[in-house]
């Protein structure tokens, strides 16, 4: 059958033939699988059908845990089942496993590998999931390419229906699932002949029916679980013939031919690499380069790991090895070497002790690659030389600098042995410039063209704004086998000047390359704007150098910040891959198919863009003489020693030289070093007109990013400060001969611009003008960095004078989160810096993982921050589903902990004197005040027991902190607290401790790109809602005021930013569990986010989003606890929401079920604000009864 | 009783048209409005510069985010081209569904800003079921270099084009700010134009005092408007070949028969039906009967135009006569 040639990543490959074998996909998203899920579910919803003819359903659940019952359910029910996962996900998903593979349940389970949380989280390849459930029974079947994904998702199908053995058929995360590369793709009558209807019918006919009923899934005594455990051995041991079997029936129909193990290299090699995944193909090219050299080295591919064929493992490996290396992507702690190397001897050892082979080799193994490490030829090399040595290393690392335990091997990171007449190119750009996209275009361009193959890989940063992204390309007339990032390109296209100065662009561009700029100097001025080391780079490797003006040909053609299309034409037009006027069409061609249905006049403007490129390319005749600048150093000489040497060679792309001993042992970093990034984001910046301000603090409440700071202080103060350093007279009573200053970061800030709109200090005079505007950054930056400096100088105001209460006071508490990489306008971080601000310096977090986690805790650097006082927020995230459990263990431990300093206290109240230790346990512990004067109290303490040397007083000593009450804040999003968390959430509610819960409700899993929650409105548009949700979000709030001893309240700063104050600070102080909603506009709501709080305000206005709170310590007085703190709706609920694109996109399609959804919405919000209101109008009694004082 | 008048060579049943407002921007609109009896609809404008604005925006938010992180590389809305049918697609999917839906003739409004806009945008329309295309010179000449005349032979291009681009009848929607309105409307209809609509109202901001910005300001018209389309429709009159369209100011029947016996063959309105509801359709109709009734008119072409210009001797002298009579009459205080 004729094969179709496609363009597509590792997890449309694979997503193409599951939705065709499958009726329903019970799944959960997680990076890197969710992709799979969402095509899925995309085709569900255009109704395409599967090869039996129906549409198969697409059914998102609560968590991989719940993915993983439905998946049992439906497949016990009889329906061909699948699930998309990865990593976490997949152990989520492992008693189900056991139990689906205990039935002996034909399923194939698709997982793009990642690593799993340990000292981190990552969500990037390696095997370390699926070496973990290796145990469950499943069959396990490694893809190293896109092409094997395809075609070994297929080939895994028909062996689980023929052998009823489950299978996970997995590929590496990220390298193999987001590579987009050149595929033959099997068309549906290959895919159709595959499977074998009786097999189908068998598995349907086994299924749960009253026609036929069984018991299944009982509980077994001593006497017969073993027995009945070894049943299924037949079963295993004939999978891997039926696997063999239709892999050979995929070479019939497809012409491409698998074996469960792949040899590939000299017939009688001495010297054979073993593993699997896309370093196998690593492993293999590299064998054959140098088989082809006349070395006698080989490298065998594990595709079929388990059940592991002994049989089929020795018929592939040669007899003539005498040294292995076996490279696991895992790491086993404590263990003999990880999985693979183990199974590796045991075949051996078993081998040779049977007489199945003459002599044992020697086999050593080694790790590579966690985390989409990178695993190129150099360092196969590297191997087969470490196993021709008389005493090679067993357990070495590769591809890092192990100068701790020696593990690692040096590896030549110049060795290349990529084939003639591949071309390589790697393009710097931003996230927001649209380069990921165009050039994922100019793969399929490329690979368009008859006889010709295209591969593409995307790297982004880990930054929310302002993201870099680094493209690799490679195209040539022969399938690309290189699974590894470019380092000798013959193209280096750089979308941002500034780069520049902070990363080595040219460090990979070979002699003789083509250097493409986009820079605003013109090709007679750029030389000498370029930095000294760039200059060099272009001289030692005689490159060639092209201009162009991008970012104003974008802008005068209306098209923005994207310089995608007129970059890629620059592309094609000096790279002369393929005939100038064919690439033309060819993109021309691109744009129609990306934006005819999207947005028709775009096309026009694109083509006006390809039309604009080649007239403003200029080559620049390069100089002989180095005349830039040096590049100073990305982080000051004065910083810590730890941004110095370890952050700022993350920052400067370089985070792969760090050796292991620079890194913390057990994942502790350093707070506030997102200080030191200056990342000089933002075109426009805040300026402030000290003379129109009120000093109210709407713009500091609000700023994502905690650039706006304010300070009163003496007026004396300004006697060293620099010209020009903007000051004014404190406008409230009681402080006299103060002045005040706002004083914003620029060099920290994202240009979001959401304080400008929230600034209600409107110039009477000149129109449109507030007391702090946007304006151009560059006329204002050396002046801002010097006022900046002298700020800092400034005292900070006493926090004890400060009213917590207010806005206006609120500014004037110092931010302990800053900086964060979070969106431009994020509607989350101002509740998180908040909370810094309200009570940082006694503050433990424990955060879900998901956005917050991200920009909270993802390097290079990390916001939250140690302030002045030397105290600060204490940080940690364990898991996504188990935030809530996380932080009440974090309770119990203080609790436990308070009591025993408690108690020591009491007992040395006689040495360091009553009236101290009275004083420090019957203190009140709720206003700042009192804070202050407990925390003196206890140093008080501290000091009469230093030097101390009895157990009592040495114990008490490192206890005494717990002596000020500790503030426990659990923190994450929708997605946690209403899905996969939700039942420890509830759980912990449920419990008399004194925990603070913060949802960040963006209604919608933010951080893996806009899945639907349960948190996501009915009329909402999300991925798996893509139609529109159609039941009303989940009420929450509700749930907890149920329990009546739960402090709840519902917030939107954009709405009352007071509010927000007053039930934090109540939350905090309520001595049970609380429960904060927090609205926090999105990115993935589909709006200019600097409107971000009058959309909040609209949320409430229109009664979307009511402000209530219920505080159950109003009971014991009689009181109503339940506050309704919004007024009715005053606007209709479309006003609020067609603002935004994921309701307002639903009007662009079928109307009339819009219009529908709208009127579904509006009641919904209706009846719920009526309910609401008739809580608030109780009598009192009417609540829960007062158990307590019963 | 005759109500039926000619209107771009199609046959109405009687002269009120729905001219563009909210009222005829979606299907259910359109149909209460043909419910209501009304003799054709004109939809409102597609602005190809609205339209262009929207689908920039509109990828501007849908790709917002995209390409930027590796866990949402894709974006954060579910890819939504299966989805969408927005901007131009929008209009031109309404209106396929009105002409199928309709009896009358559902007429598309046009605004175009580049010549390819104009063409490619009025086909569309034609394809999608237009009866006419009413040409939309809705532009404030803003650049104090370009002359009247200069402006104006824009136009005249501008509708060539777009008559040359289809075949379905076009009339022209113009403003009053003319030196010589007749000259200018000859040479419309020399470009290809087969009616006139007279006149567009254009959106003169108020100043908002509290925020020192511009405020929008758009009303509705009044019973006072009728009078400039009144006159330059009884100057025009039996001296061109093509529809002379009332629009602006009709509020009763009154309206209606006064813009009749100047001479206009259709007569348009959008804020009587805003005001009162798509019935007010059937008010003015019965309002104009009754009227004819009370006359002794059983055909409307026995009142059309009675009292244009073109029957009278002199037109200027008219003009001028009825000022001087004004100027006269009115005594300040009175």
């Amino acid at each position: 059958m004729a094969d179709t040639t496609e363009t597509m990543d590792g997890n449309t490959a694979v997503a193409h033939v599951a939705y065709r074998l499958n009726e329903v996909c019970a799944i959960f998203p997680i990076t890197p699988s969710s992709p799979m899920a969402e095509l899925a579910d995309e085709w569900s919803s255009k109704g395409i059908t599967n090869i039996f003819g129906t549409v198969p359903v697409v059914q998102e659940m609560q968590s991989e845990g719940g993915a993983a019952g439905a998946l049992h359910g439906a497949l016990q029910s009889g329906a061909l089942a699948t699930t998309f996962t990865a990593s976490q996900g997949l152990l989520l998903m492992l008693p189900n496993m056991f139990k689906i593979a205990g039935e002996l349940t034909p399923v194939v389970m698709h997982v793009a590998a990642r690593s799993i949380a340990t000292q981190a989280l990552s969500i990037f390849g390696d095997h370390q999931d699926v070496m973990a459930v290796r145990s469950a029974g499943f069959a396990m079947l490694a893809a190293a390419s896109v092409q094997e994904a395809h075609e070994l998702a297929l080939v895994a199908q028909a062996a689980t229906l023929k052998s009823r053995v489950p299978f996970i058929h997995f590929m590496d995360g990220f390298r193999t699932s987001h590579e987009v590369n050149s595929l033959a793709l099997l068309p549906d009558d290959a895919i159709r002949a595959m499977i074998d209807d009786d097999l189908v019918r068998a598995h349907r006919d086994r299924a749960l029916s009253p026609a036929h009923p069984v018991v299944r899934g009982t509980a077994h005594n001593p006497d017969t679980f073993f027995q009945a455990r070894e049943t299924a051995n037949p079963y295993y041991a004939a999978t891997p013939g039926i696997v063999q079997d239709a892999m050979d029936k995929l070479a019939t129909l497809c012409g491409r031919s698998y074996q469960l193990f792949r040899y590939d290299g000299h017939p009688e090699a001495e010297r054979v690499i073993i593993s699997m995944g896309s370093g196998a193909e690593v492993a293999r090219e590299t064998a054959l380069w140098m088989t082809a050299r006349g070395e006698k080295v080989g490298a065998l591919q594990v595709l079929l790991y388990r059940p592991f064929s002994a049989e089929h493992f020795l018929a592939a490996l040669p007899a003539t090895v005498k040294s292995i290396a076996v490279l696991d992507r895992c790491k086993e702690s404590g263990g003999m070497g990880e999985p693979l190397y183990q199974d590796v001897i045991a075949t051996l050892v078993a081998a040779v002790g049977q007489g199945d082979r003459a002599a044992m080799p020697r086999v050593i193994g080694g790790r590579y690659g966690l985390s989409s490490k990178e695993f190129h030829p150099g360092m196969v090399k590297a191997v087969f030389e470490e196993i021709a040595k008389a005493k090679p290393k067993n357990g070495f690392t590769i591809g890092i600098n192990d100068d701790v335990s020696g593990t690692s091997l040096d590896f030549d990171r110049d060795f290349d042995i990529e084939p003639e007449g591949t071309t390589r190119a790697v393009f710097y750009g931003l996230g927001a410039d649209g380069t990921v996209g165009a050039n994922k275009n100019s793969v399929k361009i490329l690979a368009e063209a008859p006889g010709h193959y295209a591969q593409g890989y995307f790297v982004y940063d880990s930054h929310k704004s302002g993201a870099e992204t680094i493209s690799h390309l490679r195209f040539g007339t022969s399938p690309i086998r290189a699974p590894y990032l470019i380092r000798h390109a013959d193209f280096v296209a750089c979308h941002k000047f500034d780069f520049l100065r902070r990363l080595d662009v040219l460090g990979t561009a070979r002699e003789g390359a083509t250097f493409l700029l986009n820079a605003p100097q013109g090709p007679d001025k750029v030389w000498d704007a370029l930095p000294r080391p760039i200059q060099k780079r272009i001289l030692d490797r005689k490159l060639k150098f092209f201009v162009i003006d991008a970012t104003k040909v974008a802008q005068e053609l209306g098209l923005g910040p994207r310089v995608n299309t007129i970059l890629q034409t620059c592309f094609f037009a000096i790279s002369g891959v393929l005939p100038p006027d064919e690439a033309i069409d060819a993109i021309k061609h691109a744009i129609e198919k990306a934006y005819g249905r999207k947005g028709g006049s775009m096309v026009e403007k694109n083509f006006a863009a390809v039309d604009a490129a080649v007239a403003h390319l200029h080559e620049v005749t390069v100089p002989r003489e180095l005349t830039g600048a040096e590049v100073p150093p990305l982080v000051p000489a004065d910083a810590p020693e730890f941004v110095r040497k370890v952050t700022a060679m993350m920052m400067a792309g370089r985070g792969d030289e760090i050796p292991v001993s620079a890194m913390p042992i057990d994942g502790s970093f350093p707070p506030g070093t997102t200080a030191y990034e200056k990342r000089n984001i933002a075109a426009e910046v805040p300026r402030w007109d000290a003379d129109l301000c009120i000093q109210c603090g709407q713009c500091s409440i609000v700023c994502p990013h905690s650039v706006i700071r304010a300070k009163y202080y003496p007026e004396e103060a300004l006697a060293e400060a620099p010209a020009g350093f903007p000051s004014a007279e404190v406008n409230a009573r009681g402080f006299p001969g103060s002045r005040f200053t706002l004083q914003i970061h620029v060099e920290d800030c994202t240009g979001c611009g959401i304080c400008v709109e929230n600034c209600p200090a409107l110039s009477p005079t000149e129109p449109g003008h507030r007391a702090i505007d946007m304006v151009d950054k560059q006329t204002l930056i050396e002046k801002e960095k010097r006022n900046l400096a002298f700020f800092e100088t400034l005292p900070l105001p006493d926090r004890s004078r400060v009213n917590f209460a207010n806005v206006r006071g609120a500014q004037f508490l110092e931010p302990l989160f800053e900086f964060s990489g979070a969106c431009a306008g994020c509607g989350e971080t101002p509740y998180v810096k908040l909370i810094s601000q309200l009570f940082g310096d006694r503050l433990q977090i424990a955060n879900a993982t998901g956005c917050s986690s991200i920009y909270g805790g993802n390097l290079p650097a990390h916001p939250w921050k140690i302030g002045a006082s030397g105290r600060g927020p204490t940080w940690s995230n364990s898991l996504f589903e188990d935030n809530a459990e996380f932080g009440l263990g974090y309770r119990l431990a203080v609790d436990q902990l308070t009591a025993m300093a408690r108690q020591l206290l009491a007992k040395v109240a006689p040495q360091v004197g009553e009236d101290l230790a009275k004083a420090i346990l019957d203190a009140r512990q709720v206003a700042e005040s009192e804070f202050v004067a407990q925390r003196m109290r206890v140093m008080a303490l501290a000091a009469k027991l230093e030097g101390r040397t009895d157990d009592d007083a040495v114990n008490l000593l490192t206890l005494a902190d717990f002596l000020v009450r500790r503030s426990v804040w659990i923190v994450g999003g929708d997605g946690w607290a209403y899905d996969i968390g939700y039942g420890g959430l509830d759980h912990v509610l449920a419990q008399d401790r004194n925990v603070n819960v913060l949802v960040l409700d963006t209604e919608v899993y933010s951080n893996t790109g806009g899945q639907a929650s349960k948190a996501t409105p009915l009329g909402a548009s999300a991925k798996f809602a893509a139609a529109g949700k159609r039941v009303p979000r989940k009420d929450l709030a509700m749930q907890a005021i149920a329990y009546g001893y739960v402090y709840v309240a519902q917030i939107a700063m954009g709405a009352n930013a007071e509010q927000t104050l007053v039930a934090l600070r109540e939350a905090e102080a309520y001595p049970g569990p609380s429960l904060v909603l927090a609205y926090s506009h999105c990115i993935a709501h589909g709006f200019d986010l600097r409107q971000g709080m009058k959309q909040q305000a609209l949320a409430t206005a229109s009664g979307y989003w009511p402000l209530f709170r219920y505080d159950p310590s109003l009971r014991n007085s009689g009181a109503n606890p339940f506050r309704l703190d919004s007024t009715r709706p005053r606007v209709k609920l479309e006003d609020f929401a067609y603002n935004e694109l994921r309701y307002s996109v639903l009007t662009q399609g079928d109307r009339e079920a819009a219009a529908q959804m709208m009127r579904q919405a509006q009641a919904a919000v209706d009846e719920r604000y009526r309910t609401y209101e008739d809580l608030a109008a109780r009598d009192g009694s009417r609540f829960l009864p007062n158990w307590e004082s019963a | 009783m005759n109500l039926q008048t000619d209107y771009l060579g199609l046959k109405l049943e009687h002269p009120i048209v729905a001219s563009a407002s909210p009222l005829s921007r979606e299907l259910d609109g359109i149909r209460r409005l043909e419910d209501a009896g009304a003799a054709a609809v004109v939809m409102p404008s597609v602005y190809q510069e609205e339209i262009e604005a929207e689908d920039a925006a509109y990828l501007a938010l849908v790709e917002k985010g995209s390409w930027t992180q590796p866990e949402a590389a894709e974006g954060y809305f579910p890819e939504m081209t299966a989805f969408r049918v927005g901007g131009l697609q929008a209009r031109l999917e309404t209106l396929r569904r009105a002409a199928e839906a309709c009896a009358m003739p559902i007429v598309a409004s046009l605004n175009g800003s580049t010549p390819e806009g104009w063409t490619g945008f009025a086909r569309d329309l034609e394809q999608a079921g237009a009866a006419a295309i009413e040409v939309n010179l809705y532009r404030v000449p803003t650049d104090p270099r370009e002359s009247g005349a200069e402006v104006e032979q824009r136009w005249v291009e501008t509708v060539k084009t777009v008559c040359a681009a289809v075949s379905i009848p076009v009339s022209v929607k113009l403003g009053p700010w003319l030196s010589s309105p007749s000259h200018h409307a000859m040479q419309l209809i020399g470009a290809g134009a087969r009616g006139l609509v007279l006149f567009n109202r254009f959106y003169e901001p108020d100043i908002d005092l509290a925020s020192l910005k511009p405020k929008p300001s758009l009303e509705l018209s009044t019973p006072y408007e009728i009078r400039q389309a009144l006159l330059w429709i009884a100057m025009l009159a039996g001296r061109v070949k093509a529809s002379l369209v009332a629009t602006s100011g009709v509020a009763t029947a009154d309206e209606v028969v006064k813009y009749l016996l100047a001479g206009a063959d259709v007569v348009m309105t959008a804020s009587s039906l805003l005001r009162h509801g798509p019935h007010h359709v059937a008010v003015l109709r019965e309002g104009l009967e009754q009227w004819m009734d009370s006359r002794g008119f059983d055909d409307i072409g026995q009142l059309r135009g009675r009292l244009a210009a073109a029957y009278l001797h002199d037109r200027e002298a008219l003009v001028r006569a009825q000022y001087i009579h004004i100027l006269t009459g009115y005594q300040s205080g009175r």
